[in-house]
């Protein structure tokens, strides 16, 4: 590594830590601060879509060993506004890499921070809550007004910096599937992929639209932000309904209660991690799932659909289905990517659902 | 699904004693077994023979058997107790194993008892390696080619389909027994006949090598709803081809990508669920091939591991215990995580710091062993370190050994590898041994780059890139120097694991200056918490570890402290009975009201559980560490003081640089009392008690001085270390010569032979003690304790079976002592008290006395708890530590008794024999005779009505089951030649036929013994059979080979490595035969009996009935007729039978 580039991370309410800067060389980056408990897999989480606004604190803390691959990326680009690590590796070991992280942050243009007492930072983040910060390699001063100007994400349609600007295809399967970009992970095409012929179309499509593409069923994806913000994505949704089976998962569950008539709200410091216990409470039996979200559906929000999956840990309603049409979601993550592969079933019953309203 | 309800009783399984493959990790997975099972309201009957564990407390199970771990002994305990269940999965190898026999004899089946945790058909497919593969392949994951052999012809038809390199693996082995890897065929044929003759079923699995190959585990449990988790992936530093009990590994894996590690975590769910383990834990191990990623499955284990307890302890998930409530009918999600309080068992924790487990070996112990690590395991324990980074806990995992290093490197013992060329630094790294860690951080401080050392070794050039990390701060820091150190520049160096015995040693200063520095400059170490979820929800256990952070975790404590000092990594001499002292500390201190706080670094132990004291520090059992956890701890409450005397040397050492008023029990200047040779001997001449003649010597002249005045035979001994490291019986000034060089202090010349310079070596403050030996003496140990009042409590007297000059760890010792009079044990005790006395003795003490011809000599005293305070307290139902522990915190043994804690022994109507158990059979190199230098890894109890019952019991516990018939070859010392005449007149008589050398054969004819096998010498050209032959053949039942005491001994080294490598019993004493004569003669007079510990104590204290603390009249039992008592000893009687 070059020279030493001392840092600092200065989060709204004041808290501070000292780290030096990595990656991509920008004096103050801000967003609001999470922490993201997987593992493996610090690649494809810097490159999902959902983490637009957002600052990603890693909580284990060797970071970029196995370097990264194009593979692995959830996206072309990194929507997150820069990256937290206890210990960034220098040195890259895997089969796979083609880059060390650091090499490859600077690449994208996103910003980190290593050093840091990354553990204090999410035991205040428990406590406090999500919280705007900024990072860098400015002063405290001009880092605490950034993060204090930070908007955070309640009423923001971060989906909009996120999803496509005109429908391409991917994918070769025997069905027609139309997947609304709310920034849409690739490990979700590539399940999709194997199902049908993926039309992905921007997030402010139109329900008519859509139809017109004669899908077999239509795909909800992920995304970064406050679902009450997405602008026309619930009055599409619901047009859609009871026309075109439709799967959902993360913020296109929270789009599809929206739709439905449901409420949702933002948890203290959300889920974003690879080991929560979900109960798929059809069979009893418990999944573990690559989670990523801030908001949740309000219990008893949503009418016409049934609890249909349930986190464990804290009791938020993880799966929702109508009783009467045929629509599902999940708020995790199916298709890991990453994260345990538990879920994948659930790509199944979406394919199901299509067959059954396909007549097939 | 909830608690069955349908099962009452449930028999549980131990591991029995503490061998190489198989140690103190199956005492805490039984230990948390037993808590969960009793606490939902099962009775338990628990099966293990070895008295130093925490489990077979009698208050742990509701009948404990101490008992053989053989057949014959539980199909016994089933007909005697008629258990609804059998639980296996929780006691090693030896539990399941011991289920398969019971199932196959058709005992569970005639009984109604179900196998819970792992069916016998999931038993067999994991352990069977062909029907493992088989399985494997077909539920589509890979294996390495291979082929099952049951003979040499067959392994070579195996090796020609499969190619070599081949590693060989006997069926049915833990811990890599008889594992080796071939490359050519001479080899192979040597390993194959290794391999066949280990496993108990003579079968080999022949299998494609893939050392080289990047080497993970996966801990996976499983419940009956089939929801599986994985709790923990661990990396090794050290590739395939070494075996993972003899690996540096690390958790969580470190140099997999997601895509790699969710590859593998679906087939161990798939290995799992094909395999059949319906619920628990298993262990399931990988190999990837570096280059391509290409992955086998190497193999699982249906069952709770050494691997399983390292998770536990890393991850904070107690897999043993959630594992016997998935056993009982509970789900995962149905079992709460008790760290968090409030999210279930049924997740995968995370984790944000880099756990690191270094083994121990003890190949100083074993000369002629070459030291070379391969897929056979040879560690005798290890240590677990964490840290935030990889580089910090590998540095605290190496000085967690307490082997002498500081850290990696940047220590004295580094200079070690200075004088060896580039060329050969290289060399030596590339083959596996305990040296590589520092070879590799030497040799990248040369200069040799990364990717040479990774194409010699195979180690992942991440791990090579971290070690490069320290390296490179060692070099700043050395060009800084200790007065241009800024805080930031400190946290650095802390940060990646740098002690201040490293810095004091990079910077030619005293530890004492930079730790004064350090703390000026306001840098000390931070305390987070393990907790299973990396910080997402808040922890309510306060199990920690030190790091050099911003945050501290300690919380204030509601109750006064007192800390307690652990014994570190299990290693020969100091082993699991000092953990056992330690965890009964914290219990009787807790039960007093003191909030208990644990520090020790070895994963394996009941005393690195969570749940054994109030609060957990995993540190090193270094002075700097402890300190600092002293620091944190008396800032976060009223800290009364710390507990120094319950884990062996290790805490003892340090009890110097704690502040005096601090050390609980004993005064620091009394244990220097007891150690220090001149004041010691001062001490015995006032009290006058005899001591064999003696004196100290830090040279050889010295030492030839002291003998001058003494005469041979010598014992030299160095001071302040256990298990009698470097100890050894001279005879003449040679061998004197021989062992002052191995005392030599480490740096000198020839620092091959000082080996014992790593621990501490030769120093004024260290001298040699040079006694002179008392020959064919009886060995006497006493545990007792000693109140602040002055009352003595003698827990017990025990003799032991080996006469003096066997060191006591390895000697069979037996409670009541079969053979002293009356009036050599009342003079014994009162040495004892006197001695307590002298020394001012707050709590346990230990006294070895040599009783020769009627008369007590006091060998030495240690004001601490001993190796045998678990052993006294199973045979005589007294809590000897718990007892020491509130002594220690003020409690009189008078208040103690009336509040009940201390009970009167209870020593009536049984023998408890202890037996050492050896590790020979991992080291065919070595010869398995008993010396001064321990070199036992565990023990077994034998408890009976008769001496001859209990020691035949403990023998077949220790795996050297005592034969019935056969023949009995014996081979003896001329000085042994007398009473080895009575020993064979026995054997004759019991109706074995006896074999013999030439010279011994003579002498038996002319006593009147008939010898029916003449054998030749071995490597002679006679006509007949040599006693190696005769072994080799099976035509011995049972071998007596003594040493000839001095000079070359070859012979009998042949003959007693035939008997460990064929598995016939082989002892090495007089002594030892005639206990075994008469173990064998009660055998066969009486039936098999078995008896829980329970019982034998309550009958025992109800024959008893007097209260006190007196110790009733020893039972009449069967002479030991060892050394010189009674050689000539009466006719065999046994004790009265107490009734069933």
């Amino acid at each position: 590594m070059d020279e030493l580039r001392e840092a600092l991370l200065v989060l709204a309410d004041g808290e501070v830590f000292e780290g030096e800067a990595v990656g991509a060389d920008v004096a103050v980056t801000s967003g609001e601060v999470v922490f993201n408990t997987v593992l493996t897999g610090y690649q494809e989480v810097i490159t999902d879509p959902s983490y637009a606004g957002q600052i990603i604190t890693f909580t284990a803390t060797h970071i970029g060993n196995y370097g990264v691959t194009p593979l692995d990326e959830e996206a072309s680009h990194a929507a997150c506004r820069g990256v937290v690590v206890r210990d960034l590796a220098r040195r890259r070991s895997n089969w796979r890499s083609d880059d060390t992280l650091d090499g490859w942050l600077r690449r994208v243009g996103v910003p980190g921070i290593t050093g840091v007492d990354t553990r204090r930072l999410t035991r205040h983040l428990r406590q406090a809550g999500a919280v705007p910060g900024a990072f860098g390699t400015a002063g405290h001063d001009a880092l605490l007004a950034a993060a204090r100007a930070e908007p955070g994400t309640d009423g923001i349609d971060l989906v909009a910096t996120v999803t496509c600007d005109a429908p391409y295809v991917v994918g070769s399967g025997p069905r027609r599937v139309v997947a609304y970009d709310f920034g849409i992970k690739a490990t979700m095409l590539r399940h999709l992929g194997k199902l049908a012929t993926v039309e992905v179309v921007p997030a402010s499509t139109s329900a008519e639209d859509v139809l017109a593409r004669a899908p077999d069923g239509v795909f909800l994806s992920n995304g970064p932000g406050d679902p009450a913000a997405v602008a026309g994505a619930s009055h599409n949704i619901a047009e859609l309904l009871g026309k075109v089976p439709v799967f959902g998962i993360c913020l296109g569950h929270q789009l599809l209660a929206t739709a439905l008539g449901g409420r949702t709200y933002k948890l203290p410091f959300g889920h974003h991690g690879g080991n929560h216990p979900i109960r798929r409470l059809a069979t009893g039996g418990v999944e573990i799932t690559s989670q990523n979200h801030n908001y949740a559906v309000a219990e008893g929000s949503v009418d016409g659909a049934d609890v249909t999956h349930v986190n464990l840990n804290d009791g938020v309603v993880e799966g929702i289905a109508c009783r009467n049409l045929p629509a599902f979601s999940v708020q995790y993550h199916p298709e890991a990517g990453p994260g345990p592969h538990d879920a994948r079933y659930l790509f199944a019953e979406f394919e199901a659902l299509m067959d059954r309203g396909a007549g097939r | 699904m909830p608690r069955r309800d349908d099962l009452e009783t449930i028999l549980l399984i131990g591991s029995g004693p503490i061998v190489i493959g198989q140690a103190s990790e199956f005492d805490y997975s039984g230990t948390q077994a037993c808590r969960v099972l009793r606490q939902e309201g099962y009775r338990l009957v628990l099966a293990n023979s070895n008295p130093a564990t925490i489990m077979t407390d009698p208050d742990f199970a509701d009948r404990t058997y101490l008992e053989p771990l053989d057949v014959d002994v539980l199909t016994a305990i089933v007909e005697r107790e008629r258990p609804d269940a059998l639980l296996p999965t929780l006691g090693g190898q030896t539990a399941l194993n011991l289920a398969v026999q019971l199932a196959e004899r058709g005992v569970l089946d005639r009984y109604g008892v179900e196998l819970i945790g792992a069916s016998i058909e999931a038993i067999e497919t994991a352990e069977d390696r062909d029907r493992f593969k088989q399985a494997m392949v077909e539920i589509g994951l890979t294996v390495p080619a291979s082929g099952i052999a049951r003979t040499v012809d067959e392994a070579l038809e195996v090796v020609e389909q499969v190619g070599l390199p081949v590693v060989v693996r006997p069926a049915f082995i833990m811990g890599g027994k008889g594992a080796a890897i071939a490359t050519t065929t001479d080899e192979f044929l040597r390993a194959a006949a290794v391999g066949l003759d280990a496993s108990p079923i003579s079968e080999i699995l022949v299998e494609r090598s893939v050392a080289g190959w990047k080497e993970y585990e996966l801990e996976v449990m499983r419940d009956r709803a089939d929801n599986c988790v994985v709790v923990c992936s661990i990396e090794n530093l050290d590739p395939m081809g070494v075996h993972t009990g003899d690996s540096i590994t690390v958790a969580p894996a470190q140099t997999l990508s997601d895509v790699e590690y969710q590859r593998m975590r679906d087939a161990a769910f798939a290995c799992i669920r094909r395999v059949g383990v319906e619920t628990g834990g298993s262990n399931i191990q990988f190999a990837l091939d570096p280059a391509s990623g290409d992955m086998v499955v190497i193999e699982m284990n249906p069952r709770v591991s050494r691997s399983s307890a390292l998770a536990s302890k890393a991850t904070g998930f107690p897999i043993a215990k959630i594992a016997a409530r998935l056993a009982v009918g509970y789900t995962l999600d149905e079992v709460d995580n008790d760290i968090t309080d409030k999210t279930p068992a049924s997740f995968e924790p995370t984790i944000d710091y880099v756990v690191t487990k270094v083994p121990r070996w003890a190949f100083e112990k074993f000369p002629g062993c070459p030291g070379v690590l391969g897929t056979s395991m040879q560690s005798v324990g290890e240590a677990m370190a964490m840290g935030r980074t990889f580089p910090e806990s590998l540095q605290k995992g190496l000085r967690s050994l307490e082997h002498g290093r500081q850290g990696l490197n940047a220590d004295p013992g580094e200079a070690a590898l200075d004088a060896l060329s580039d060329e050969e630094l290289v060399a030596r790294a590339a083959v596996a041994s305990p040296d590589r860690p520092f070879q590799l951080e030497a040799a990248l401080r040369r200069g040799i780059s990364i990717e040479r050392l990774h194409a010699a070794t195979a180690v992942d050039p991440w791990f090579l890139d971290q070690i490069c990390r320290i390296v490179e701060e060692r070099e700043a820091l050395h060009g800084v120097g200790l007065d241009d150190m800024t805080r930031a520049r400190w946290r650095r160096a802390k940060r990646l694991g740098f002690s201040d015995a490293q810095l004091a040693w990079l910077w030619g200063v005293d530890e004492t200056e930079v730790r004064t520095a350090r703390l000026a400059a306001g840098v000390v170490p931070t305390y987070k918490t393990v907790d299973t979820c990396a910080g997402e929800f808040e922890a309510f256990t306060p199990y920690h570890y030190g790091t050099w952070e911003d945050e501290d975790e300690v919380a204030p404590a509601r109750r006064p402290k007192v800390v307690i000092l652990g014994s570190g990594p299990n290693r020969i001499g100091q082993g699991i009975e000092f953990d056992y002292c330690c965890v009964h500390t914290s219990f009787a201190l807790r039960d007093a009201g003191y909030e208990t706080v644990m520090v020790n670094c070895n994963p394996e132990t009941v005393s690195t559980d969570y749940d054994s004291s109030d609060r957990l520090y995993f540190e090193p059992l270094t002075g700097e560490d402890v300190l600092a956890v002293l620091d944190a701890e008396a800032a976060s409450g009223e800290l009364v003081g710390v507990v120094v005397s319950m884990g062996g040397q290790t805490p003892l050492k340090l009890a110097g640089l704690i502040p005096p008023g601090l050390v609980l029990g004993t005064s620091p200047d009394s244990i220097d009392l007891a150690e220090d040779r001149e004041r010691w001997s001062g001490l015995c001449a006032r009290l006058e008690i005899p001591q064999p003649a003696g004196g100290v010597a830090t040279s050889l002249q010295g030492a030839l001085e002291v003998v001058e005045r003494i005469g041979y035979p010598a014992l030299v001994r160095p001071s302040y270390v256990l298990g009698g490291r470097a100890m050894s019986i001279v005879y003449d000034d040679d061998g004197l010569a021989r062992a002052m060089a191995e005392l030599a202090p480490f740096g000198s010349a020839g620092t091959s032979a000082g080996s014992l310079g790593r621990e501490g070596g030769l120093s004024s403050e260290r001298p040699v003690l040079v006694d002179r030996f008392l020959e064919d003496a009886i060995e006497v140990d006493v545990d007792a304790v000693r109140d602040a009042g002055g009352e003595v409590l003698i827990g017990a007297v025990m003799e032991h079976v080996e006469e003096a000059g066997v060191h006591s760890g390895d000697s069979a010792c037996a409670i009541p002592p079969p053979t002293l009079a009356a009036g050599v044990l009342e003079v014994i005790e009162d040495y004892t008290r006197a001695i307590a006395d002298a020394l001012g003795v707050c709590g346990l003490l230990n006294v070895q006395y040599a009783v020769k011809q009627g008369q007590v000599f006091v060998i030495e005293a240690n004001p601490r708890a001993s190796r045998t305070v678990p052993f006294v307290s199973k045979a005589t139902g007294v809590p000897l530590a718990k007892v020491a522990a509130r002594v220690m915190v003020g409690a009189t043994l008078a208040e103690l008794r009336a509040e009940g804690l201390l009970p009167a022994p209870r020593s009536g109507g049984h023998v408890a024999v202890k037996e050492a158990v050896l590790p020979f059979n991992r080291f065919p190199e070595v010869d398995s005779l008993l010396g001064p230098e321990m070199r036992s890894t565990g023990e077994v109890m034998g408890i009976d009505r008769t001496f001859g019952l209990a020691f035949a019991k403990s023998q077949t516990a220790a795996g050297d089951r005592l034969p019935e018939a056969g023949a009995v070859f014996l081979s003896l010392a001329d000085r042994d030649k007398a009473s080895g005449v009575v020993a064979a007149r026995r054997f004759a008589e019991l109706g074995f036929t006896i074999a013999a050398t030439a010279g011994t054969a003579a002498h038996l004819e002319d006593h009147g013994v008939t010898v029916a096998t003449v054998v030749d010498k071995v490597g002679s050209d006679g006509q007949g059979e040599t006693a190696v032959e005769l072994i080799a053949a099976g035509k011995v039942a049972l071998v007596v080979n003594t040493p000839r005491g001095r000079g070359p001994r070859a012979d009998g080294d042949y003959i007693r490595s035939a008997a460990a490598v064929h598995r016939v019993p082989c002892l090495t004493t007089v002594a030892a035969a005639l206990a075994a004569a008469n173990g064998m003669a009660d055998w066969a007079e009486y039936p098999l009996r078995v008896r829980s510990l329970q019982e034998w104590l309550e009958c025992a204290s109800a024959e008893d009935g007097t209260a006190g603390g007196q110790r009733s009249p020893a039972s009449p039992s069967t002479p030991l007729a060892g050394g010189a008592a009674a050689p000539q000893q009466a006719p065999h009687v046994a004790s009265p039978v107490p009734p069933a």
